[in-house]
């Protein structure tokens, strides 16, 4: 048990972690809620020295009254959403197929986490110019060589293409979470289930999927976070067009591309809001799974 | 007799600056152009002349500016020298963010700075960045495609003649393209190459109370015939195509004809790089018929210092050395007069070897052409010819051209497209306070 | 009793995991072979595999424009640093909260990866400011100070479920023999942890090695690490592929090594207590 004294020196050890996190959440959060309510356009001379003007929610107003800011909501989950699904279906069948018994698991292994190590801006400039590059990416040599049209990627099937460059990146660490989780199966209870008789299916169905809920949501909790804030993969490959512009983009444009430091920081209230109301909801499901 | 003269004054001077400053580091941030990056192979001659040293940070263009747009406006001094253009330049001089290029040595002439470079980069008639290299835009061609298709180039062709000779040039079992033109978003990249066509078909960006003019059917004229043009003749996926998409296609010899920055003219016809090096033309860049106004644009790459410097001395010195007419023959001595960095200097054009370049005439003549005072057929509150200079033009030119690119990929119409434009620019100069 | 696997499965598996590995690390194998290419061979219709007259021209070229070895050590540096400092901060920590937790721990927890979720862009000015006025600017400190703050959330939980895991007995039996809270955690708990710690060290490695906002927002000529070497590459004028991949290899090559050397500690410690 627990005594009075480990208790205190508990919280003393805690106490820096803490309150680092405390001070780096805290000090940014201020200060974009200060800028938001102010007019804030350095270009045009404002600056903290001069003092800034009070505008109330204006900037609140303006930036969700902007054409750019519900397709910007509806850009970003469905990234996340994307590569979510992309990595987990996909992770899920490789885990399965990489805990088979075969020759040289081990290269086949350094070969599929190969990807989690590429830098983000790296990986969208291969993929942008080396593959999807429609008059000398890779994937028009491929297309053109069975006698198909090539491939517009980044601006006629801008999303998917991103969603497909993101996957690629976090698909390793899917499949290598879930990996894990199947060698911990128990394989007696699998090989009851076959000589039971129990189809493919149903062994994946209600003994595999079960026993790799807690690990597919880790996965969800830990992506999620990274693929709300995703950018230099949008900013390398579309530049935020072609209804690429997720809300993280869209602050990034008004803060710096519009140097109109009060409306982006409005914003990022906003995306605080979002990652909240996401967290909340991941945290849900994580409490559930996560209560141990 | 004077030279020995001038050269042991010359001397004398550099010693003497040798002696009384302290040799300092400079931090340079500058874009990853060919040009800059010769420059950045150069660098011993300079430290070698004047003791310091210089430590440079080469970003891609996008990259650069938005960290020198946050240093500069945060006065966070992580640079003694900067490299900005045209655009920034004098609104960063109008907020006193940037040194006045003042008190230059006579050696270093600033009268021969080429007259519209020079008040590009001034804010009421002080210079507060001495440009590297300038350019305008124009017409390179395949002379060999053009003679194939019966055609000849005027000197300065209309659009109308351009989208026929275009048609008449493509070949696309053959890979080849009529003309290649910026699809790209990006203020800088397909938002300059648009704003330049819609110039030269009498469109304007603001009228003279800064209200957004996408709905003029100028707009509506100068989108249709380019995103028609392009179906026509253009090369596959062209809204994504920028600058460096379109140099590779045309080195790749599968385009007819490229219209874009004079400063490419040395890369397509550098035989080391290029396939039809040897088979290219040059002329103005068209208008539409009946037009006032051509869709050549003006812009350089300049080096600026900025306010709260340390070392603005320094800084001062490596400006005059790498903006020199001295820095451009060592450039010559070593790559050849070709390579020399164009478009900055009166008397680059008058020197005899220059002459022999086959794009120097009409570089200079594009230069000419433009006037970033009076960019448009109809009146406008602004400067700026591919370019609104006023601060919050790069958020809206991008934005805008997010939406024209959508239109050139289909997924809009011309119309939704500059309805679009035409709400966010007006929502845009209302926060910025214009309206 | 193991389960027979006739060599024709066993063949199969192979072949389709062989297959699918490759797919999916071949866009770094085409880097990397373009690399060897010369520019004209880079953009080649068709495409060379393998026949081609390998050059090192690239590499040259790219030492010669760039200092590769001052970025790559700022990397080092500005990586290694922040996941060490970040360990020193975590591990007490994640101990109290694993063994003495509270009715709050699970909130603190996930309050604090919630810190993850503030838009880097949304705070940079701030935090620009912030540095200006703390002299960090370009300084390998402040940046590695700024990556130990972001990835401290996922070190911490990390860290927690790897110590969850170790039975509470052990530590009271060490107790009972009369340990110090220090010792405790120094000669009992340590030695346990160390696959997790190994692990959560590397993936946070990984992370800051890659982060590419902070990296190139908040250095110039001193502290750039290898994110602001590739970004001096991407979009020159005109297309590089063949320069842009050798830079593109040299600066995921370390990395990449280090993670294929360390890989079978990285994955055993990668479950964040994803398995029971």
């Amino acid at each position: 048990m627990a005594t009075q004294h480990s208790r205190s020196a508990a919280r003393f050890m805690m106490a820096p972690a803490v309150f680092l996190l405390l001070v780096w959440m805290l000090v940014p959060l201020t200060m974009t809620l200060f800028f938001s309510f102010k007019k804030y356009l350095p270009l045009r001379g404002d600056s903290m020295a001069n003092g800034l003007e009070w505008v109330g929610f204006a900037n609140y107003v303006r930036f969700v009254g902007s054409s750019s800011f519900w397709p910007s909501i509806q850009a970003t989950l469905v990234i996340v959403g994307g590569v979510l699904v992309v990595t987990i279906v996909l992770g899920v069948l490789l885990a399965m197929l990489l805990d088979q018994p075969m020759w040289g698991q081990g290269i086949v292994r350094i070969l599929v986490i190969a990807p989690f190590f590429v830098m983000p801006t790296v990986s969208a400039l291969v993929w942008k110019n080396m593959f999807m590059d429609p008059n000398n990416g890779l994937l028009a040599y491929l297309w053109k060589a069975f006698g198909g049209t090539p491939v517009e990627w980044l601006s006629q099937a801008a999303l998917p293409s991103l969603i497909m460059i993101v996957s690629w990146q976090w698909l390793p660490f899917a499949t290598l979470i879930l990996l894990t989780a199947i060698q911990s199966l128990d394989s007696e209870q699998l090989e009851a289930a076959e000589m039971d008789g129990a189809p493919v299916l149903k062994r994946f169905w209600f003994i595999i999927l079960p026993h790799l809920s807690r690990a597919i949501t880790i996965v969800i909790l830990i992506q999620t976070i990274f693929l709300l804030s995703i950018f230099a993969e949008i900013f390398v490959t579309t530049g935020g067009a072609f209804g690429t512009k997720t809300l993280t983009y869209l602050i990034f444009q008004r803060v710096l591309e519009s140097q109109n430091v009060g409306l982006g920081s409005a914003g990022g209230v906003y995306a605080i809001i979002l990652a909240n109301i996401v967290a909340l909801f991941l945290m849900r499901i994580v409490g559930k799974n996560l209560d141990a | 007799m004077e030279y020995t003269a001038r050269t042991l004054l010359g001397a004398a001077a550099l010693s003497l600056l040798a002696s009384t400053a302290f040799a300092e580091t400079l931090t340079i941030a500058t874009v990853n152009n060919g040009d800059m990056i010769r420059m950045q192979g150069l660098t011993d001659d300079f430290t070698e002349k004047t003791g310091h040293e210089v430590e440079w940070v080469t970003l891609e263009e996008n990259v650069l500016r938005q960290r020198v747009t946050t240093d500069i406006t945060t006065k966070g001094g992580a640079f003694d020298i900067m490299t900005i253009g045209m655009y920034e330049t004098p609104i960063w001089g109008k907020n006193g963010w940037l040194v006045p290029l003042d008190g230059l040595s006579a050696d270093y002439d600033v009268d021969d700075l080429l007259p519209a470079m020079r008040a590009g980069l001034s804010h009421d008639g002080t210079l507060f960045a001495a440009p590297f290299y300038g350019e305008s835009s124009m017409i390179m061609y395949r002379t060999d495609l053009m003679e194939k298709a019966g055609l000849e180039m005027p000197d300065a062709p209309t659009w109308q003649f351009i989208r026929e000779a275009a048609a008449a040039m493509t070949d696309r079992d053959n890979d080849i393209n009529g003309i290649c033109l910026r699809g790209k978003a990006g203020w800088g990249e397909g938002g300059a190459f648009i704003t330049v066509t819609g110039n030269s078909f009498g469109a304007r960006w603001f009228d003279e109370d800064w209200n957004a003019q996408f709905d003029q059917p100028e707009w509506a004229e100068a989108l249709n015939f380019f995103i028609d043009m392009m179906k026509e003749s253009g090369p596959a996926g062209y809204a994504t195509n920028g600058f460096n998409e379109n140099l590779s296609l045309f080195q790749q010899g599968r385009c007819g004809m490229w219209i874009d920055a004079t400063v490419a003219a040395s890369f397509v016809t550098n035989p080391s790089d290029s396939t039809v090096a040897d088979k290219v033309g040059f002329a103005l860049a068209p208008n539409s018929e009946g037009v006032d106004k051509r869709s050549n644009w003006l812009w350089a790459w300049a080096l600026a210092i900025p306010a709260g410097t340390q070392k603005a001395d320094a800084a001062k010195e490596f400006i005059e050395w790498a903006t020199s007419k001295g820095y451009i023959e060592l450039v010559a001595e070593n790559e050849g007069w070709a390579n020399v960095p164009p478009g900055a200097r009166t008397s680059l054009y008058e020197n005899p070897n220059y002459k022999d370049i086959p794009f120097a005439k009409m570089t200079l003549q594009s230069i000419l052409a433009a006037d970033p005072n009076n960019p448009t057929v109809k009146p406008v509150p602004y400067v700026g010819i591919q370019f609104v200079a006023i601060p919050e033009f790069a958020g809206i030119g991008t934005e805008v051209s997010q939406e024209f690119s959508a239109a050139y990929a289909g997924q809009q119409s011309v119309e939704e497209a500059l309805a679009k434009a035409q709400a966010l620019t007006n929502d845009a100069m209302e926060a910025a306070g214009y309206r | 009793m193991a389960r027979a696997v006739t060599n024709n499965r066993k063949a199969i598996n192979t072949g389709l995991a062989w297959l699918i590995g490759l797919l999916i690390f071949f866009p770094i194998l085409w880097t990397f072979l373009t690399s060897f290419k010369t520019e004209a061979q880079a953009i080649n219709d068709p495409p060379l595999f393998l026949f081609f007259d390998w050059t090192l021209e690239n590499y040259a070229v790219v030492q010669e424009r760039s200092d590769y070895l001052r970025f790559l050590w700022n990397s080092i540096i500005i990586a290694g640093g922040s996941t060490l400092l970040g360990i020193v901060i975590a591990v007490p920590a994640a101990w109290s909260m694993a063994f003495v937790p509270s009715r709050r721990t699970k909130d603190v927890l996930l309050w604090m990866l919630s810190t993850k979720m503030l838009p880097a862009v949304g705070v940079l000015y701030p935090i620009y400011l912030l540095f200006i006025q703390l002299g960090l600017l370009d300084t390998r400190i402040g940046l590695t100070i700024v990556l130990m703050l972001i990835n401290l959330p996922i070190i911490v939980w990390m860290l927690y479920t790897y110590f969850r895991e170790i039975p509470a007995e052990i530590l009271e039996a060490a107790r009972m023999d009369g340990a110090s809270l220090r010792e405790e955690i120094l000669y009992v708990l340590t030695p346990m942890a160390v696959p997790g710690i190994a692990s959560t060290i590397l993936l946070n490695f990984i992370l800051a090695w890659n982060e590419a906002f902070w990296t190139l927002n908040l250095t110039a000529a001193n502290a750039a690490p290898l994110t602001a070497f590739i970004a001096s590459y991407s979009s020159p004028e005109g297309l590089f592929y063949a320069k842009l991949s050798a830079a593109s290899t040299m600066a995921i090559a370390p990395i990449l090594i280090l993670g294929w050397f360390s890989q079978k500690q990285l994955v055993r410690g990668l479950t964040f207590g994803a398995v029971k």
